[in-house]
Parts: structure tokens; sequence; C-alpha cells
């Protein structure tokens, strides 16, 4: 279990007038993310998401707060459990003078992984993510979805027991979206806790168990995205008044009907989705 | 473990530098070339000094120079890892030390300085200068190399644009070349100069390696200047890693 206390992170910024001022990025968020679930942070660009997950993997020190795994602290046993965390960034950051093969045994000997495990597991994992074929190409060679999937293999090479994946299926195609969705599915039945940040609503919604919602560097709530719908209202009246399009939301179909066929045509029902929740909880779209 | 992780960060570099070994042999034999052809041969000819040749003057110098060079530009590309291509994130994601981190990456620069070296005195044989070898040599162009491989360092996790970098190069490395007793002596500049100059570790570099190399000894004092440099270098590069996301 991952428990994130009062964690606080703040960047030194330029403000009005040039004076030196400080950015908060991360805003007192208290958290706590059960083994094996598949938990999403969703929030806008700039909401904080990488930065909590750059403090949860040690790559900065947060200003204030404690975060714990397992009940051991972080700061105080960073490099054992950094062994058993895997990350795939939100951006492609191989190392570009390395073939795809090299780029895995890189990362292997980083974690310290013994010479026959590793050459096993870069052959499992690449026949896995359907790279066996470009092993010696150049990193720059491969497509965008290519890249993805290598990313996610390299994260899993030391066999990670928590998981994280910033936005990972960025500016990628719908196909190869769905692959993704696939892969990060299976995980948890492998024993596998992840953590993903995400801005598509369809990711979070079809993936997670549970899932943050981040606005302003502040958790604004947690639950599962069925609980935020139906305590929302699982049904939407979409229509348009003088103030321009506009919605209402109902527990039941049938208090939805009558009050769509009140309005009449321009009135359309539909479920309701965690974009709804997000723009009701934060007063901003995604 | 420490060495494991140390030998980790080197195999990156070694594969990389074994896959180019080629290309950087003779990219690294351009510079003394034309040093020792325009400075020994050509300007040398014309010039007499007390203790031998202006050759065998100029070859220490430029092993020291070069040993700057090498050792620093080595670095450089920790700086595109960082601020371009972000694969340095790899390594602080990991596991291993920050310590071990820099000290792999100072030995991929050591290594290539050394290789560098030895083009060196090869090309200055050839040339007939009359160097004295010995393992002491050797281990000042390590300490020397392993400086400016630090101060690279330390400018690769502060400066945030490759131009910055460049003006690393102008603005301290590029001055030291000629002002480090590289290809005259320190005594003959202005007292207010030699202070300055007799402050930088290129100067203590090539006055270690013109003694050496003309048959003397270590002068202790140059010695301990240098390791200085390399203990403060080595901290203060520690401190720009461990600090390099928060800024």
């Amino acid at each position: 279990m991952i428990e994130i206390l009062n964690v606080v992170k703040k960047f030194k910024s330029v403000g009005k007038n040039n004076q030196s001022t400080f950015k908060i990025a991360v805003d007192n968020i208290t958290l706590k993310i059960q083994r094996n679930e598949i938990f999403g942070l969703l929030g806008i660009n700039g909401a904080g998401k990488t930065t909590l997950i750059k403090m949860l993997t040690g790559q900065i020190e947060p200003t204030a707060g404690k975060i714990f795994y397992d009940g051991k602290s972080f700061e105080e046993n960073k490099s054992s459990i950094k062994k058993i965390l895997g990350v795939v960034p939100q951006h492609i950051n191989f190392d570009q003078d390395l073939n795809v093969e090299e780029n895995l045994e890189l990362h292997a000997r980083l974690y310290g992984m013994k010479k026959i495990d590793r050459q096993q597991r870069i052959n499992e994992l690449l026949d896995y993510m359907e790279l066996s074929d470009c092993r010696n190409y150049n990193v720059r060679k491969l497509s965008g979805g290519m890249k993805r999937r290598l990313l996610i293999a390299r994260a899993l090479i030391h066999r990670p027991q928590i998981l994280f994946l910033d936005e990972p299926t960025v500016a990628l195609d719908p196909q190869v979206r769905r692959k993704i969705w696939n892969l990060i599915e299976e995980l948890p039945k492998s024993g596998v806790t992840i953590i993903l940040t995400t801005h598509y609503i369809e990711e979070a919604e079809n993936l997670c168990q549970r899932t943050a919602i981040i606005s302003n560097g502040k958790l604004i709530a947690v639950n599962s995205p069925q609980n935020f719908c139906e305590n929302l209202g699982k049904f939407t009246v979409d229509f348009y008044d003088t103030s321009g399009k506009s919605y209402k939301f109902f527990h039941d179909k049938i208090s939805a009907e009558k009050y769509a066929a009140n309005l009449g045509e321009n009135a359309k029902i539909r479920q309701t989705n965690l974009e709804d929740v997000f723009v009701e909880l934060t007063g901003r779209g995604l | 473990m420490i060495f494991r992780d140390i030998g980790t960060v080197f195999w990156r570099d070694w594969i990389v530098l074994k896959r180019r070994l080629a290309k950087f042999i003779f990219s690294r034999m351009v510079a003394p070339l034309l040093y020792l052809t325009a400075f020994g041969w050509g300007l040398g000819r014309n010039v007499q000094l007390a203790s031998g040749s202006y050759l065998d003057f100029i070859v220490p110098g430029i092993m020291a120079l070069n040993s700057m060079n090498i050792g620093f530009h080595s670095i450089i590309p920790v700086h595109a890892e960082r601020v371009y291509h972000k694969s340095l994130e790899e390594y602080l994601l990991s596991p291993i030390s920050s310590e071990a981190f820099l000290i792999g990456k100072i030995l991929g620069a050591v290594l290539k300085s050394l290789i560098s070296s030895v083009i060196i005195i090869l090309c200055a044989e050839i040339f007939g200068a009359n160097i004295f070898l010995s393992i002491k040599l050797f281990l000042v162009l390590i300490l020397n190399s392993i400086i400016f491989a630090e101060i690279g360092f330390y400018a690769a996790m502060k400066l945030s644009s490759y131009e910055e970098m460049a003006q690393v190069n102008t603005y301290i490395l590029l001055p030291m070349s000629f002002m480090c007793g590289t290809f005259f002596a320190t005594a003959t500049l202005p007292t207010a100069v030699k202070f300055f100059v007799e402050c930088l570790p290129l100067t203590h570099a090539s006055q270690i390696l013109r003694n050496l190399t003309s048959g003397g000894d270590i002068l202790l004092d140059s010695l301990l200047i240098l390791l200085a440099y390399a203990t403060a270098g080595f901290f203060l590069s520690l401190n720009a890693l461990k600090n390099c996301q928060d800024d």
C-alpha cells in the first residue's frame, strides 16, 4: 500500500516585478493507494499529476509531507523501495546512442539484474511487446506506438511491484491506445499495482478502479469512476437555454425522461461520464 | 554494490565509445598534429629555450590542454541527456546512488582523455620530441581530466541550454588554453595576471607535466592544488546532480 501524507511541492518561481516567489505544484495531498489496484490521477495539464509522480518515484523531494510504501518511509528507504518501482514517463526518454536492446539492458543493469536473468527477461518482453524484430534498431527509428511499447517494456524489465504510467497513451492513435490499454489491464493479474496519470476521460473510465481528481495541485475527490457518476446522477439531460448549452443530472432514468420531455426536442438524455464529474468538481473542462 | 553501479554507468559510455572508436581516435589526432606542426615545427624552430627545444616545452602543455578539453567535452552529452533527451531520468529513477553515476561518468571521460593522451605522446615522438614517460605523468593526466570532467558535469547539471554550455568553453576553457602555461612559461606574465593564472588548475597541471617529462618529480604544491580542485569539483557536481530536477 502507498500512503501519501500531506505532501507539498513548491518550486522557485519569478513573480511580478521579477520578485522571487514560489509556485505550489502539489498542495497538501493525502492519499492511500491499495495493492494490485489500477489507480488514476485525473487532471488537466499542469494540475500537479506529474510532480506528484516525480515525488512518489524519488526524482524530486517533497517540500513537506511523507510518503510510505508498505509502511516504510520512502525518504529513509529510497534505494530499496526504488527497486520495486517502475516508471513509464510521459515523454520518450530513451538513450539516443543505444539501440532497443541496449536500452533495455542498461535498465536491467541499473536494477542489478544478473546476466542470464536480464537476457531472458529482455527476450520475453520484446516478444510480449512485439518488438523482437527491431531489437537492433536505434530507438530514433521506432514509430510513436513502438516507442510507447518499448517504454512499458523497459519499465517492466526488473519486475516492479508498482508501476507508474504518466500519460501512457498521449498522442497515440486509437488502435495503439487500445493495444496499450489491453497491456495495462493485464498487469494487475501478475501482482502489479498501477498508478496512472491521464487527462483522457475514456482512459480513466476504462482502466481505473479508483480515480483521484486533481486540480491546481489540490486533491479534489477520490472514488471509483462508477461511484463518481452515480453520486452525481447516472443520467444527464443536455439542453440549450438562454445561456447556451446546459445540463442537469438525475439519479433515475424516469425523472430524466420527464425532464427532457418538458424541454422538447433540443433535450437529449445520456449516461453521465467522468468528464461531467470533473467539470462539476473542478469548475473546468478537461 | 557501488562498484557494480559505477560499472553499469561506465558500461554505457564504453559501448558508445567502442562503436565510434576509430572516428574518436582520428578526430583526436587533428588538434595535436596542428599544434605540433604550428608550434613545434613552425614557430618552434625560431624559439630557443635554455631547458631544451620549444617542442619539448610545449608537448606537456598540449597534453595538459588536451586532457582538459577531452575531460570537459566528454561530459557534455550528459547535458543533452538532462535537458533535451531526458534520458538522465532513467538513472535518477533507478536505485543506483548519485555518487555511482558521477564516478561512472567521470571514468568514461578519463578513459577518453587517456586514449587521447596516448595519441599525443605517439605524435610527439614522431615529431622528435624528447619526453620522459612515467606512471606519475599518467596519474597527473588522469587527475587533470577528472577536474575538467567535474567542471563539465557541474555545468551540465546547472545550465539550461546548449548555448550556455558553449559559453563555458568560450569564457573558461579558451582563456585557460592560452593563459595557463601551455605555450609559454607563466613566470613571464605581469604579477597580477600571474597571481590569477597561478590559481587555475591547468597552470599546475602544465607545470607538473613539464617537470615530469623533463625527468623531474611531482611538484607537491601544484599536486595539492589539483587535488583540492578535484575534491571540490566532486562535491559540487554531486550536489548539482542531486538537485538537478528541482531547478
